[in-house]
């Protein structure tokens, strides 16, 4: 079944774009063709189309250089879900470690007939890098501490999916924003779609001029939880902890963590999004995370749908560019 | 040896407040002086719309032999700084084994005869192994002719360690040379900190990594009475300090590199390893304090750090690309980018800083024009423009931001001990 050709003319139209490296780069429209592709591949999935065909016959390569297992999982369905072939690469026990370039080791998998490739990396700019060497459509799946577009998208999608709407709303991003992808990434969207973004967490695990992106710094919860329409709570990643940015973990819950006393301060319709996977009794107490409140779960499965819509919108860029009839 | 006549040249030369339009004699491998036109030599040079100078001095260069000749050689390295105009150059010791005895100085200066390009004066390492626990056997580094010590890129972290090499070289009037930059500080750093590193996701570089360890060395040299050259300054904080230093009478020296004069820390945008330099980019503060920093002389020198890297430890993604640019060949026309033509500086005011500052900074005997000087000489097109391409440099790496970019001005001619070693093809 061959159902794409029917939403592609209208919610598809406007999309030029070869790569998606981060939302730095994409305009409001551009996000919201993606959220609305999304929301038509969700719509799809509700009754019953969950195997679609449009990626028949062509590969995702899925170039893990970094540990991941949740992104890979979903990167992974989404492109069967199209119908793709994909490959899948993890960097332990590869080539690079025999001292192959990274550069190389991914247009040796891109000559074996990849034509979107999907990586993880460690190093920020990495796949800027591949989008400079190599003729595929790359989809950032988090560089480093630079961008992690899909997850701020599925956590966007989330959130006008509770509130239909984004513009007007006030989102604050909790925890480690110093080393969080996962936060650059949501502060570009989001306020391109017009929400107000508090971002709060110690002083020591914010990067210098952050205001300078228009958001408001905060480094105390209970002072901007009452304003809060959505509170996205990043991981505290323990090494970190060693690093000497706070003193104790324990001080960090007593700090930001999100629990039942403070969510009482909260709106009664305030949302809690976490980027996963949490540490119980940290970031968030497992009363909350399994709360009425948590959408964590949620999270999850619009993830797939969300990197569904990615990997269509650049085969769609690509089939126009090579000149093949939709 | 055989007389060269310059004719008809604008000879500047700072030692001597010289700034005339004439002609210039060379007899036996030194300066003979100014002359008429019509004195008969065997060569004679027509330097119309040239500015003839003393030879360029550079006081800190990568040669990375023996040990990284992957990187770059002595031979490859000297061609490299005739291309550029440079007839002198101090070469870091950073290289394996580390230039810490005798021997090791000597080889340089063996290997630097046979290449028989610019003039090459060995800094001897500060420490043993430049590794900052013991001094280096400085006093047998003066013998085989080492004229500055330093630990090259790595910053001397011990201040005891420093205290010593500082009262230590007094005896044989040598400078000691400080990178300053607080290891704990730029650990993992790829840039300067500021809104571009937390845009970009990489991690910052304070300024403050640079000022602390300046504040200290600045402090240790008043102690000591030694002399402390501080290499490649990037920050404000660190020229306002150095100024007073040197207003309160500390012998305190610096120098600034070309690229820190032009480049900010938002090339970093696209995460292009060739942006990524120790001391990092910084942003246009900086570097305006830096120009104020070379006019009113507080800061003496500028060099170009030049640091080679072959392609493979370059090109990939940044956090594992080496730190550092070639410089040595873009020296010239950078400088003229960004001091000349924005008029900051005067053609005598930058190439003090390009002869006699650093021919100060390690007591040479070289940047000046004057009679009975070894004829060094650099023959500048002031305004050449051209794209700078790879096949132009004669550095066998080509690390450099500026490959593919409009440069202006160039070295024409180059003599060293009035043999002409240099000539740009057209």
């Amino acid at each position: 079944m061959n159902i794409d050709h029917e939403y592609r003319t209208d919610i598809s139209s406007g999309w030029t774009r070869k790569h998606i490296l981060g939302l730095q780069d994409l305009t409001k429209d551009e996000l919201n063709i993606i959220l609305n592709q999304a929301a038509e591949f969700k719509r799809l999935a509700a009754i019953g189309e969950t195997k679609l065909t449009p990626l028949a016959g062509t590969v995702v390569a899925n170039l893990f250089f970094e540990p991941s297992t949740r992104t890979r999982i979903s990167f992974g369905l989404a492109a069967k879900r199209l119908s793709a072939d994909t490959v899948d690469f993890t960097a332990s026990g590869s080539s690079l470690s025999k001292g192959e370039s990274f550069v190389d080791t991914a247009k040796t998998i891109e000559a074996m007939g990849v034509s979107y490739v999907v990586v993880r990396h460690k190093t920020p700019g990495a796949p800027q890098l591949l989008a400079q060497h190599l003729n595929a459509n790359i989809l950032n799946a988090g560089d480093g501490t630079h961008e992690h577009p899909t997850q701020a998208l599925l956590d966007i999608f989330t959130i006008r999916e509770h509130f239909g709407k984004i513009e007007g709303l006030t989102v604050t991003l909790v925890g480690d924003i110093l080393h969080s992808r996962v936060a650059r990434s949501n502060i570009w969207g989001l306020k391109k779609l017009g929400a107000h973004v508090i971002v709060c967490g110690p002083t020591t695990l914010m990067p210098s001029e952050l205001s300078r992106l228009d958001v408001e710094v905060s480094h105390n919860l209970d002072d901007v939880i009452d304003r809060t329409d959505c509170l996205n709570l990043l991981r505290i990643q323990f090494e970190r902890q060693r690093g000497h940015f706070f003193p104790s973990i324990r001080e960090y819950a007593h700090l930001f963590g999100m629990n039942k006393q403070r969510i009482s301060k909260a709106k009664d319709d305030v949302l809690i999004l976490a980027p996963g996977p949490i540490n119980r009794g940290v970031e968030i107490t497992p009363d909350v995370a399994d709360g009425p409140h948590s959408v964590i779960l949620g999270q999850v499965s619009n993830g797939l749908i969300i990197r569904m819509a990615c990997l269509y919108l650049l085969h769609l860029q690509r089939t126009a560019s090579l000149g093949i009839p939709g | 040896m055989k007389s060269i006549l310059i004719k008809n040249g604008h000879i500047i030369d700072p030692s001597q407040n010289l700034d005339v339009q004439g002609n210039l004699l060379i007899e036996d491998g030194k300066i003979k002086g100014l002359c008429q036109a019509t004195t008969t030599a065997d060569e004679v040079i027509d330097a119309t719309g040239l500015i003839v100078s003393p030879g360029l001095i550079d006081i800190h260069v990568s040669l990375c032999e023996p040990g990284f000749e992957e990187d770059e050689t002595i031979e490859s390295g000297t061609a490299a700084a005739l291309a550029g105009g440079v007839t002198s150059l101090g070469c870091l010791p950073n290289t394996s084994p580390v230039v810490d005895d005798r021997s090791s100085a000597e080889f340089i200066l063996l290997q630097a005869a046979r290449a028989a390009n610019c003039n090459v004066f060995p800094l001897g390492a500060a420490t043993k192994n430049n590794e900052g626990k013991e001094l280096a056997e400085i006093g047998q580094l003066v013998a085989g002719q080492a004229v500055g010590f330093t630990d090259a890129d790595h910053p001397i972290e011990n201040a005891e360690i420093m205290r010593c090499a500082l009262e230590y070289t007094r005896m044989f009037d040598r400078p000691i040379l400080n990178r300053p930059q607080v290891p704990e500080l730029t650990d993992k750093g790829q840039m300067h900190e500021g809104f571009h590193s937390t845009v970009l996701g990489l991690k910052g570089i304070p300024a403050a990594a640079e000022e602390i360890m300046v504040n200290r060395d600045i402090a240790l040299a008043e102690l000591t009475q030694g002399r402390i050259h501080l290499m490649c300054i990037s920050t404000q904080n660190s020229v306002s300090q150095i100024r007073r230093a040197k207003q309160a009478g500390i012998q305190v020296t610096a120098d600034v590199t070309p690229h820190h004069l032009t480049l900010t820390d938002q090339m970093l945008e696209t995460y292009d390893p060739n942006y990524k330099v120790l001391p990092p980019l910084r942003s246009q503060e900086h570097i305006d304090a830096l120009i104020e920093g070379l006019k009113d002389g507080t800061i003496d020198a500028i060099c170009s750090d030049h640091t080679p890297h072959a392609s493979e430890k370059k090109t990939d993604e940044i956090l594992g690309a080496d730190f550092g640019i070639i410089g040595l060949e873009t020296l010239l026309p950078v400088c003229i980018q960004s001091l000349i033509i924005p008029g900051h500086l005067s053609w005598s005011e930058l190439i003090s800083k390009l002869t006699r500052g650093p021919a100060k900074i390690l007591g040479l005997s070289k940047g000046t024009l004057l009679p009975e000087a070894d004829a060094d000489l650099t023959l500048i097109n002031p305004e050449i423009q051209y794209i700078l391409e790879p096949a132009h440099l004669k550095s066998s790496s080509q690390n450099t931001p500026f490959l593919g970019k409009e440069l202006q001005g160039r070295a024409e001619i180059v003599i060293v001990s009035g043999e002409v070693r240099y000539r740009a093809e057209n």
